[in-house]
């Protein structure tokens, strides 16, 4: 699990679903993720190293003084120890929230932009999912440690928790209907059981991803939002909420002290 | 009753796992926090947040509420289910059969007139045995209608199951697809078909 290497989780989801549709059969599926790893672990194939230079370059143009929770501009490990709670914004805050608040209140850039540019569309990179690449590699096979110290920390992790649970929308689902058990699948693909800290943990610590059949990088505002605390199976990102995910995030991200950061 | 009811949930979700800790958050605190997370949100999505009794039941007790209030749910979603005009509970198997692998539907901001809306029952069923991508959050449906008895009581059972599955099991996790208006009454008749038809793949 632990990869001493720079490297972008490749989507087993997406893979698997293009194959359902395909109607191929597994030795087939293998042999492909096979030769997609082979060209995401290689740092001049991988289109994620590109996200992370946008990133970088974006970064370096007016929010070198962002404080991600270690200090004014220190991004290093920064991306390991959130969502943390933020006194200048009397919030606990996930990595793109905080980014989002940075650029607003370093740039000028409403927040509501930010919110709404979370997601690349093919051949169209997203500032936001660039920015945040760039801030989780920065955090690379380090630790994950949330701070968790701030009542409003803990109750994060408490509301989180229950949004876990919470059941709406027209299919009644929650995350637990899906993430709540043991080898359950949706079609062929496997489900991560999120009630399971290592499972959790593994989860949290691979993202931002890189997913092949959205040729973009995704980070967890992505998943969170296709999911959705409206969580319709079949959801497209989009209508996010701005201020839900980071509860859901911190309470799986707590359980996840154990791992480590690999993109 | 429940007990048993419960059993037969558990063994064919297999294994809900319980949480680690039960932390307490008031629903008010929750329902504020929602309502502050989606307050730019559309009136689609608007719609989507708010919980009937039912979801906010199951919710508060993690699909496992006290002996009142699953009998309340039994009642509450025995009460809320229409039949077709025509009165048929057994529609077209070949319909369903095609739709059952259809995830398209009552998705955000992506409704498409006149599309049909798929009840996708494989992300969760073993139906046909010639389909292999099929989920397992539900039991297998494989085989449903064949060596039994195709009167008009199971034929009516099985209707109630598909258009409002809490109806039968509180808290189950299977959608309330006719209840919460994703399928239209005669679609639900066409799943039924699917299930009982001995023409049906399913019982092939
Ligand atoms: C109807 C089923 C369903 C529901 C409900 C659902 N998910 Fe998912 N989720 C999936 C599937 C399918 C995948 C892709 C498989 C995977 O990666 O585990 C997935 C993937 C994820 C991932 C990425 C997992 C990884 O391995 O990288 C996260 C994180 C996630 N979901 C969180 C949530 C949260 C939080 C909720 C509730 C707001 C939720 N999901 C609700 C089906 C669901
Ligand atoms: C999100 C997953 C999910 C989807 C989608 C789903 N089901 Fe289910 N279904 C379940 C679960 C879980 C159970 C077992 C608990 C229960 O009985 O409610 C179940 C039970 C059933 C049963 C009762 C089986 C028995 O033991 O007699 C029937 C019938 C059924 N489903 C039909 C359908 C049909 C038809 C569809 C598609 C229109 C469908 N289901 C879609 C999860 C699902």
């Amino acid at each position: 699990m632990l990869q001493p290497t720079y490297r972008f989780r490749i989507s087993t989801w997406l893979t698997a679903s293009a194959f359902v549709i395909a109607g191929t059969n597994a030795a087939l599926s293998e042999s492909a993720l096979d030769k997609y790893h082979e060209m995401l672990s290689d740092p001049f194939s991988n289109p994620a190293w590109f996200a992370v230079d946008r990133g970088e370059e974006l970064w370096n143009t007016g929010l070198q003084d962002c404080d991600l929770g270690l200090g004014p501009g220190v991004v290093e490990g920064a991306y390991a120890q959130m969502p943390r709670y933020f006194e200048d914004a009397g919030r606990v805050m996930d990595a793109d929230t905080r980014i989002a608040w940075c650029r607003e209140t370093l740039q000028g850039i409403p927040f509501a932009q930010s919110a709404g540019q979370a997601f690349s569309d093919k051949g169209k990179f997203s500032e936001m999912q660039d920015l945040t690449a760039f801030v989780a590699a920065q955090s690379e096979d380090m630790p994950i440690q949330i701070p968790m110290d701030h009542a409003k920390e803990k109750e994060a992790v408490a509301i989180g928790e229950e949004l876990f649970y919470r059941r709406a929308s027209y299919l009644d689902y929650s995350c637990a209907t899906c993430h709540g058990n043991t080898g359950s699948r949706i079609r062929l693909q496997e489900l991560s059981q999120m009630t399971d800290p290592e499972q959790a943990g593994a989860v949290m610590a691979s993202w931002p991803t890189y997913r092949v059949s959205h040729e973009t990088v995704r980070t967890t505002r992505t998943s969170w939002c296709r999911d959705g605390i409206l969580a319709d199976v079949s959801g497209q990102p989009r209508d996010c909420p701005d201020d839900a995910a980071p509860h859901v995030g911190l309470s799986l991200a707590n359980a996840s002290s154990r791992y480590r950061v690999w993109i | 009753m429940k007990t048993a009811l419960k059993m037969s949930a558990v063994l064919a979700a297999c294994c809900v796992a319980l949480p680690a800790t039960a932390q307490e958050v008031s629903s008010e605190k929750l329902d504020a926090v929602i309502e502050a997370a989606f307050a730019n949100a559309s009136a689609d999505v608007k719609n989507r947040i708010y919980q009937d009794e039912t979801q906010a039941v199951c919710s508060k007790y993690r699909d496992n509420p006290p002996d009142e209030l699953w009998d309340a749910v039994l009642e509450r979603e025995q009460a809320n289910i229409a039949y077709p005009e025509s009165d048929v509970l057994m529609g077209d198997w070949q319909v369903a059969m095609k739709e059952a692998n259809n995830g398209y539907g009552w998705r955000i901001g992506d409704d498409k007139p006149g599309r049909v809306v798929g009840g996708n029952c494989y992300a969760c069923h073993q139906l046909a045995p010639d389909e292999v991508a099929y989920g397992n959050l539900g039991p297998s449906l494989t085989g449903y209608g064949k060596d039994r008895v195709i009167d008009d009581q199971l034929i009516k059972a099985t209707y109630d199951k598909i258009y409002n599955a809490q109806a039968v099991l509180p808290c189950s996790q299977m959608p309330r697809f006719g209840a919460n208006g994703f399928l239209t009454p005669e679609q639900v008749a066409d799943y039924v078909a699917m299930l009982l038809s001995p023409d049906s793949p399913v019982n092939e």
